[in-house]
């Protein structure tokens, strides 16, 4: 029992840096596609972060970054890329509770469970 | 500063240097890049704290992947933590959308004057505990990890007060945009009796998940600007890339000593900024 638990632990533990090596990549490919064709647009405009102004709200949200982000517009292609390295931890939390059902490991589970819904929480709502 | 092709150059160059030194030193990125956009280039705060936020996420999930290789993470105390360090994070984040940026710079200061101190100072291991604890038995937190002679285990104490201090550290990293990695490894290598190579690696897990906690929030609030997160986000990856590999062959004792009396330099006047209320 404790051999093929260490065993599938182990595996589990490399699955799970693949899973964010391989978010982390996606997420900078898709920022420095964004950034490139960011800076042939606006790469001659002054900047201002200055003065706090926020996001437009096709920035802020998730289905108008997706909208943006289609018809390949520079700041939503970006922002898409943010949102993949945001969405990289969460998935690797999602892909816990499904280890810890597999071990039926129901303490785990609720445990695990319980970060990820405070994620979702905080990535849908406010 | 002439055009946003220039302006993005400087930042992607400074970004570099701070997840370089971030690495090297054991800051990360975070604590660096806040006060560089905030002071060098006259970013407003909520910018500079959601770009660096993106930018601590993107660090500490690409070291985990290297990390969790080498067996040295208790992935099971950092899943547990971590309910306190995202419901931190989500206060931290609501509280920065309330609070006078003057407050952050203060606040941020004197994390940074902690965070100096942690880097500097010889580390000394906690001793083993030689009994279980009750909250790690029912948790299953006792773990094992490698050294030169062999595997270790190790009992886990001290749960209550560490999984409090966790929800402090992930309030910290919701309110600046850091990962706050010093006060997380406090938690667990001072109140939690881990080891510390255990603590180091499994607070670099924790870190991600932390961070993307507040990051929702940082962006239904519009703190996450595109045009700035793209530079410093790349900048602090490539940087703590090339840090991690240079830290795997050279020895960095002086380069701390002497960086972090500069970053001690950097949180005074952040709070002097904060206190005159012109940041």
């Amino acid at each position: 029992m404790s051999e093929s638990h260490g065993l599938s632990e182990k595996r589990f533990e490399s699955l799970i840096g693949t899973l964010l090596r391989a978010g982390v990549v996606l997420a900078a490919a898709v920022v420095l596609a964004g950034g490139v064709l960011y800076l042939k647009k606006y790469g001659s405009v002054k900047p201002d972060y200055r003065i706090f102004q926020g996001e437009p709200i096709e920035l802020r949200s998730l289905s108008g970054i997706f909208g943006d982000a289609v018809t390949f517009h520079s700041r939503g292609l970006i922002q898409l890329g943010l949102l993949i390295l945001i969405a990289t931890p969460i998935a690797r939390v999602a892909f816990s509770v499904v280890a810890y059902v597999s071990e039926r490991d129901w303490l785990y589970t609720a445990i695990t469970l319980l970060v990820l819904g405070i994620l979702i929480y905080s990535l849908t709502s406010a | 500063m002439n055009g946003t092709l220039e302006f993005t150059l400087l930042i992607a160059a400074g970004s570099f240097l701070a997840g370089l030194l971030g690495s090297l030193t054991g800051l990360g990125g975070g604590v660096i890049i806040v006060p560089l956009l905030t002071l060098a280039f006259g970013v407003d705060i909520r910018y500079a704290i959601g770009a660096s936020l993106v930018s601590v996420i993107a660090t500490s999930s690409g070291a985990a992947a290297a990390f969790l290789k080498e067996g040295f993470s208790n992935i099971r105390v950092g899943m547990f933590l971590e309910i306190a360090t995202t419901v931190g994070a989500l206060c931290g984040a609501y509280l920065a959308t309330r609070i006078p940026t003057a407050a952050i710079a203060i606040i941020f200061g004197i994390v940074l004057l902690y965070s100096a101190w942690t880097s500097i100072k010889p580390v000394t291991e906690v001793p083993i505990q030689e009994t279980e604890g009750r909250f790690a038995r029912l948790l299953k937190l006792d773990g094992t990890y490698p050294t030169p002679e062999g595997i270790h285990a190790y009992h886990v104490r001290g749960v209550p007060l560490g999984f409090g201090l966790m929800y402090v550290a992930g309030a910290l990293s919701g309110l600046l945009g850091i990962g706050s990695g010093a006060v997380k490894v406090l938690a667990m290598d001072r109140t939690m009796s881990i080891p510390f190579k255990v603590s180091t690696t499994t607070s670099n897990f924790m870190i991600g998940v932390t961070a993307a906690a507040s990051a929702g929030i940082y962006l239904h609030r519009g703190y996450l600007d595109p045009g700035l997160a793209m530079p410093v986000m790349l900048g602090v990856l490539l940087g703590a890339l090339v840090g991690a590999r240079i830290l795997r062959r050279a020895r960095v004792r002086t380069l701390r000593i002497v960086f972090s009396i500069a970053i001690a330099a950097v949180a005074v006047e952040m709070i002097f900024k904060g206190v005159r209320g012109n940041l």
